[in-house]
């Protein structure tokens, strides 16, 4: 089952704490130095690990256009996508995977560890991820639409987009 | 689609500047890079060719701050206009809130114009997604130069349902805050 075709969602505290467990456990075991989710349309869901001066918001953008950029090159050779990607560096490396076509993971990691390590120990996060997306967007389906503020909160940001988007 | 997440407590939202090459879409992030707040902006990635034609995407992250307990903040993204790279204009549309159309108002790329706004309505269709049903603002750029269409005509070629729409000459940012501002708006009430 893939999970492609969920619009709008939304994060409770226990759904981000499961995630970060998960992922915690991640880079204990390959030994990577951090880990990250991001969703597919270029948004940070959380990172774990050393993040220090890592800019999360560009490294979720990037990250998915690359994923994305990714799945059409595996497109034009036949495949129906490419299921991981590595970028590897001279001190740091990036490994990626896909989690049920809706979110990436990564995992950035140095010579502490290996490729394959990343690669075994990313691989079991990714299918205990996905079975944690399935419930979550299981209950999107199941219930409410799952983004709706009041109208309080509507009015306080109109007013800061005014203060906010003019010449400073 | 927006992403709130209730740990962190934050909202992102996803704005893009669609329309026709050369248009003045990365302008209009360029003047928004340069005269917001440097607080509230992170940085300004553009994926770029040689001769600084977008080649895949402009990215610029804007900071609304903390509204109720919520960090609020819009993700601002360009698609390349050349028709030729429509695979990578659909994938920037993946997850939108809000939409932008900066078209040019030189007569010479009325068709431009027109050919944009039909491939946008496409490859939106392909997500799922109803123009007409989502924030939508028209931009009619580049209003000082000469040879310009007459803004009625603009309208009664882009802008049938009336949306809200603005004159702008991106470069020295006329117009341009008054877009960003009735997108934004436009987005925070789509989540009520």
């Amino acid at each position: 089952m893939t999970l492609e075709t969920h619009g709008s969602w939304s994060f409770s505290e226990a759904d981000v704490a499961e995630i970060e467990k998960r992922l915690g456990s991640l880079i204990a075991e390959s030994k990577g130095r951090s880990a990250f989710l991001v969703d597919r349309t270029g948004q940070l869901i959380t990172t774990v690990g050393d993040t220090n001066g890592l800019d999360g918001m560009a490294l979720a953008s990037l990250a998915s256009a690359n994923f994305s950029a990714n799945d059409q090159l595996a497109g034009l050779v036949g495949e129906r996508d490419f299921s991981s990607l590595v970028h590897q560096g001279e001190r740091v490396s990036l490994y990626m995977a896909d989690v049920a076509r809706r979110v990436i993971l990564g995992v950035l990691f140095d010579q502490q560890t290996t490729l394959g390590l990343v690669r075994l120990k990313a691989g079991l996060a990714v299918a205990a991820l996905t079975e944690l997306f399935r419930e979550l967007f299981a209950r999107f389906e199941a219930g409410a639409r799952p983004l709706s503020m009041e109208a309080g909160w509507v009015n306080e940001a109109e007013d800061e987009v005014e203060r906010l988007f003019r010449e400073s | 689609m927006s992403m709130i997440n209730y740990a962190s407590r934050e909202i992102n939202c996803k704005i893009v500047y669609y329309g026709p090459g050369l248009g003045g879409k990365t302008t209009n992030l360029e003047y928004i890079f340069e005269k917001v707040n440097p607080e509230t902006r992170g940085k300004m990635i553009s994926l770029a060719t040689e001769t600084e034609r977008t080649l895949f995407f402009d990215f610029l992250p804007v900071d609304l701050g903390s509204i109720r307990g919520f960090k609020t903040r819009f993700h601002l993204y360009t698609v390349p206009g050349q028709v030729y790279y429509n695979a990578s204009r659909k994938l920037i549309l993946k997850g939108v809130d809000g939409v932008v159309f900066v078209s040019d108002s030189q007569m010479e790329r009325m068709d431009a114009n027109i050919d944009s706004m039909h491939n946008l309505y496409e490859n939106l269709a392909e997500y799922g997604y109803d123009l007409r049903e989502m924030p939508f603002v028209i931009q009619y750029n580049k209003r000082d130069l000469p040879s310009i269409v007459g803004l009625d005509e603009l309208r009664a070629q882009l802008n049938p349902d009336s949306v809200p729409d603005f004159e702008a000459v991106a470069v020295k940012g006329i117009g341009v805050f008054d877009t960003l501002k009735a997108v934004s708006k436009l987005v925070l009430k789509s989540l009520s």
